[in-house]
């Protein structure tokens, strides 16, 4: 790459078998105009810290695995560039709000149980071979959901979110938008199984609208309209429970 | 089973104080605020006769109870969770039992006050 200009990264470490506590540790990194952030963390690997961690794969803002806090900020490092933070410099710093696995990889259990929990995948009213053909859809019934199955698993919206950094029982924001994206997915009848989890006060009621997860999504996900309309289908569900006609839940 | 949450009580409350504070405070503030202590549209149009007496008729009633129970519902539910939101955790249901009581208790006075006068 044609390099112009240094920058300096503080970056965060912390290898849990020998440190008490993460410190930080700052280096300087030649860039280029196209240099993204994380180039900069791969030339700190690759030539001045072989033992420094952390997750990528795609480089292209699609496998959510790259997700940081770039000066306080969640970002994916492959879509944020070295230049826009020059002459000043960046802190580097794992997602806000999950534990540390090491140096700049957080663990993702939480989430990936929560995710499991909202059973994120299409329940059919009756299943079909493959034979009998495709499950139809009108371009309006794949418009209400389409925005949150863009969703990659990213977790900045986590990092974001203050209700979740103060009670990570939150489901939060990414688990609720896919949540809300199979129950209003024409095809999907698994809405009465999904209801209990929205209703809950973990579900859509920690949420107090801050609206940042819709902020920082790089996917143009809005998990803030997904929980805030579910606060709406729950309050009516509230409401109306004992209204609906017997059996309907089952 | 994940426990049903009661937060739909209150968020309805809230939701429905939320379009009082918006359309109906500002309009409210403008007329007693400014425009009555201006003498706007006429001197004395908010004279203690002329508003005891719109107190005590039905409407006016339940226009009063309607726009002060649901502000005070609207007010405190924010306050309670702002005040989660700065870190009060600890003592929190008795933070919610003064919040919704002070609501409560203001419901109750301004329906007890307005049936009184009626
Ligand atoms: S909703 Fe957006 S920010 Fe949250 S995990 Fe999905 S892609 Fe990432
Ligand atoms: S490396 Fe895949 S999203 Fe950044």
């Amino acid at each position: 790459m044609a390099t112009h200009d240094e920058i300096e990264i503080e970056v965060l470490r912390y290898h849990p078998e020998t440190d008490s506590e993460p410190s930080y540790r700052t280096y300087r990194v030649p860039f280029a105009h196209e240099t993204s952030v994380l180039q900069g963390l791969q030339y700190i690997k690759d030539r001045l810290d072989g033992s420094l961690t952390f997750r990528w794969s795609c480089r292209m803002a699609i496998c959510g695995s790259c997700g940081m806090m770039i000066n306080g900020v969640p970002n994916l490092t492959c879509s944020a560039f070295l230049r826009e933070y020059h002459p000043g410099k960046l802190r580097i710093e794992p997602l806000a709000h999950l534990p540390i696995e090491r140096d700049l990889a957080v663990d993702q259990t939480d989430f990936l149980e929560k995710l499991a929990s909202i059973q994120p995948y299409i329940i059919p009213a009756e299943s079909k071979a493959v034979d009998e053909g495709p499950f139809t859809q009108t371009p309006a019934q794949r418009e209400r959901f389409y925005q949150y199955s863009e969703c990659i698993n990213c977790l900045l919206c986590y990092a974001a979110c203050p209700q979740y950094g103060l009670d990570s029982g939150f489901l939060g924001p990414a688990a609720l938008a896919l949540l809300h994206r199979y129950n209003s997915d024409s095809r999907d009848v698994g809405k009465a199984d999904r209801m209990p989890i929205v209703n809950a006060q973990e579900g859509v009621w920690a949420c107090t609208l801050v609206g940042y997860c819709s902020e920082v999504c790089p996917k143009g996900v809005d998990p803030a309209s997904a929980v805030n309309r579910n606060k709406v289908i729950s309050t009516l569900d509230y409401f109306f429970r004992f209204m609906a006609p017997r059996g309907a839940s089952e | 089973m994940p426990k049903r949450s009661n937060e739909p009580v209150f968020w309805a409350l809230f939701g429905a104080g939320g379009v009082v504070a918006a359309f109906v405070l500002p309009a409210l503030i403008v007329v007693t605020g400014l425009a009555a202590p201006l003498g706007l549209p006429s001197p004395g149009v908010l004279s203690y006769e002329r508003v005891s007496a719109f107190a005590a008729s039905l409407p006016g009633a339940a226009f009063l109870f309607v726009v002060i129970s649901l502000s005070l519902w609207h007010g405190f539910h924010r306050i309670y969770h702002s005040l989660h939101e700065l870190g009060v955790h600890r003592g929190l249901s008795v933070v919610r039992v003064l919040c919704y009581g002070t609501a409560l208790a203001g419901t109750a006075l301004t329906a007890y006050l307005l049936v009184t006068a009626i």
